[in-house]
């Protein structure tokens, strides 16, 4: 079953692994890519070659999303693997890292094994495995870190739960260290945020929702990075989204602390004031903040300050959104919006293409320690090929989810993925 | 069924339509609506003080009260204005009965959407809860507090005490008093009161107010003696018993020293000053039985008076829509 070698030509080529953003070809031979012509051609193509020509249109790294959630195992009429990679797919995402909080929790090597086999049968995109830190995500007791770490999970974090007490926090990081294990954490502190739906606010205070003040975030960060500084362990800040967490996270950074950080592609894109009337598509975890945290989530971004854009994806179904706010599940599915969505920014000038794509390809690959994300010779096949400029307008009915829990409904955006490629194979075509 | 009284008929002459489906939140009216609800209410309190107070504005309609949260005295207050105006009233309970057993608050509206009812009052603890499910019935849906939110009949009613009491509202100084976080009361009667030009004030604990009250456009006051001095009336909110004891009080008796209402405190507002609780009161905790029974300040009373003809303008006006329908 070799494929016929196939070569892009005319493209846009943006690697942020070498910091190329211009004119290009490439050509894919067995899974890798063979040859990468930057700024030039291929130089005469054998016969044998299949040759599509992009038109112009961006050819990049395939996204690799380090923050996803199905509903695989427990949760099924959620998510499945096999509708969260078409969701993938179908988005330009060609590696995505699921968390652990399923049923039953991914604690334990045989659960990490479980993921990698059904994975491998549904050959869409790369599925890996994060691990849970604590047995069950409670945070009172380790995972086995080592040995899910031989398995193949990527890194280890309780999801969306916080590890309260700073005595097991630092034990996981002293151990985990030992394994070169990155540890993935949400700062967020559990007595300011218990109950609350929103960022405290004029607005949270007339909409009468029970609210968690942004500090909250801050607060926990710091403890976070006094024990990295304590352990030396390799550090990642799961989702910041707030300006004094993010003046933490500079001084933790101007220390030289091991730490990188991710926010998500929610938080960049909407304020507290699209909750508008109650509209639970717009209740994330954390809440979604007012505008002044998300222009300075925005200009962290563009100052490289945060290193990872995530989709956050995380699927809900009807039942658990059409409720009243404070009722409603959190979250929202991402994984085919998260390219548009993030293009925003090129397109309004905000942040150079090829910095912006650095933030979902080469960085988290690199901190994951994965051979994609980079348009190199030798480099796995995974590639999407977008046209930056298609007008699209997000519709509920063509998400590849199970649910279609997006904010993003009915928004107009630019850049239309028309191909998605993993390991030289064609798994998404327009 | 009696004719409708005098004033009624005149009254609803010369008031202009109500253009609104439902009845969610004081943000969606305007003055001139605020205005013909309460002289529509006006005439209302007449004919509830006559020996026959029933009319036949809503034969033929029935009026679900559909009410999460238990409170006999907004659901009995609904039930009369309703039945006065000769509506079919049924109340439900989903919680004492088997409609909402693993039911989502939309099943159950959808259900009872099913039996056809014209209007749909509503009480749930979750903020939001009445708009959500005036988005899935094709009744009025009219709003009796959703939980944090707003309690849109209960502004109106009290708006109605006070112009009565002073014959108007505009340039009326009124300190909202107590629990102002917890409170959809207070929210709705900020949001009405400064649409009609009343100068609004909220004092309270720190820890029982809002974040960013202040951007409300009213003056925050912690210290309760400044924050009525001169004011025209004093509204009392009430403070559930267990958020005191050191939660967001530290105590009933710490909490009366300092925010309950007393004569010594009163004596701070104006000379002409009106008392207001919206009911049921913690008598000790947020307000001296002294002042509360006293006739001479206290609108308590009225309030639950006005309480039945506010809604009955509010029924009538959403029934005249739907009649044009």
């Amino acid at each position: 079953m070799t494929q016929r070698p196939t070569a892009f030509v005319n493209a846009r080529l943006v690697d942020p692994a070498s910091g190329w953003d211009g004119p290009g070809a490439l050509l894919i031979r067995d899974g890798k890519i063979a040859d990468v012509a930057q700024g030039g051609d291929l130089g005469t193509l054998s016969a044998d070659i299949d040759v599509i020509d992009a038109r112009g249109a961006m050819l990049a790294p395939g996204l690799v999303d380090i923050r996803v959630k199905t509903g695989e195992p427990g949760a099924e009429t959620k998510e499945t693997l096999k509708s969260a990679a078409l969701a993938a797919a179908a988005g330009g995402v060609t590696s995505i890292v699921l968390q652990p909080d399923t049923d039953p929790v991914i604690d334990e090597a045989s659960v990490v094994d479980f993921i990698l086999r059904r994975t491998r049968d549904i050959e869409l995109v790369h599925v890996y495995p994060a691990g849970a830190a604590t047995k069950g995500c409670k945070g009172e007791r380790m995972a086995e870190i080592g040995l899910m770490r031989e398995a193949g999970c990527l890194y280890v974090t309780d999801a969306d739960r916080p590890i309260v007490n700073s005595k097991v926090m630092q034990r996981v990081l002293a151990y985990a260290k030992s394994f070169d294990t990155l540890v993935a954490h949400r700062p967020a502190d559990p007595w300011l945020s218990a109950g609350a739906v929103a960022t405290a606010s004029e607005f949270a205070g007339r909409m009468g929702l029970s609210s968690v003040p942004p500090i909250a975030e801050k607060i926990m960060l710091e403890r976070d990075l006094a024990l990295v500084e304590l352990t030396g362990a390799r550090f990642l800040v799961d989702q910041i989204t707030t300006a004094c967490a993010l003046e933490s996270l500079a001084r933790g950074k101007a220390k030289g602390l091991p730490v990188t950080a991710t926010t998500s592609i929610n938080h960049l894109s909407f304020n507290e004031i699209d909750i508008g009337d109650y509209r639970t598509f717009l209740k994330f975890d954390p809440p979604v903040r007012g505008e002044d945290d998300r222009q300075a989530t925005i200009e962290a971004l563009a100052s490289g300050l945060i290193d990872i854009v995530v989709s956050a994806h995380a699927p809900a179904p009807a039942e658990d959104k059409r409720l009243p706010y404070d009722e409603a599940a959190p979250g929202a599915v991402g994984l085919q919006t998260l390219l548009p969505a993030l293009l925003a920014f090129h397109h309004d000038g905000r942040i150079p293409l090829v910095d912006l794509m650095r933030t979902v390809t080469s960085r988290p690959a690199e901190l994951l320690g994965l051979a994609a994300g980079r348009l190199a010779k030798g480099a796995p096949a995974d590639l999407v090929l977008c046209d930056l400029n298609a007008p699209i307008v997000v519709d509920l009915d063509k998400l590849k989810s199970k649910s279609r829990n997006s904010p993003f409904d009915g928004r107009r955006l630019f850049g239309e993925v028309q191909m998605t490629i993993v390991d030289g194979r064609v798994v998404y075509r327009v | 069924m009696s004719a409708a009284p005098t004033g009624l008929n005149e009254v609803l002459s010369r008031t202009f339509p109500f253009p609104k489906r439902h009845f969610l939140s004081v943000v969606d009216l305007n003055p001139v609506e605020v205005s013909g609800l309460l002289d529509l209410a006006d005439s209302f309190v007449s004919l509830n003080r006559q020996h026959s107070k029933k009319l036949d504005l809503l034969k033929g309609r029935t009026l679900m009260n559909l009410f999460f949260e238990n409170s006999t005295r907004t659901q009995s207050s609904f039930e009369l204005a309703g039945k006065r105006l000769g509506a079919d009233v049924v109340n439900m309970s989903p919680r004492s009965s088997s409609i909402s057993k693993g039911e989502t608050l939309i099943d159950t509206a959808v259900t009872l959407n099913a039996m056809q009812p014209d209007l749909l009052v509503v009480r749930h603890s979750s903020s939001g809860a009445a708009s959500l499910l005036s988005q899935k019935v094709t009744c009025s849906v009219i709003n009796a507090g959703d939980g944090q939110h707003e309690h849109p009949t209960q502004a109106l009613l009290d708006m109605l005490s006070m112009r009565r009491a002073f014959g108007r509202i505009a340039g009326l100084k009124i300190a909202i008093c107590g629990d102002v976080l917890h409170s959809r009361v207070a929210r709705s009667n900020v949001g009405l009161l400064q649409m009609m030009g009343a100068d609004v004030r909220l004092v309270g604990p720190p820890t029982l107010m809002p974040t960013d009250a202040d951007r409300w456009g009213v003056d925050v006051y912690h210290d309760m003696r400044k924050g009525i001095a001169g004011c025209d009336v004093v509204m009392m909110l009430r403070l559930q018993l267990e958020r005191m004891d050191g939660v967001m009080a530290p105590s009933q008796r710490e909490y009366f020293r300092f925010y309950g209402l007393d004569r010594e405190k009163l004596a701070f507002a104006s000379d002409n000053v009106r008392v207001m609780h919206p009911g049921p009161m913690n008598r000790g905790v947020e307000i001296d039985s002294d002042v509360a029974d006293d006739l001479a300040v206290s609108l308590i009373q009225d309030q639950v008076e006005m309480g039945v003809a506010a809604r009955m303008a509010v029924l009538a006006s959403l029934a005249a829509r739907l009649d044009n329908d």
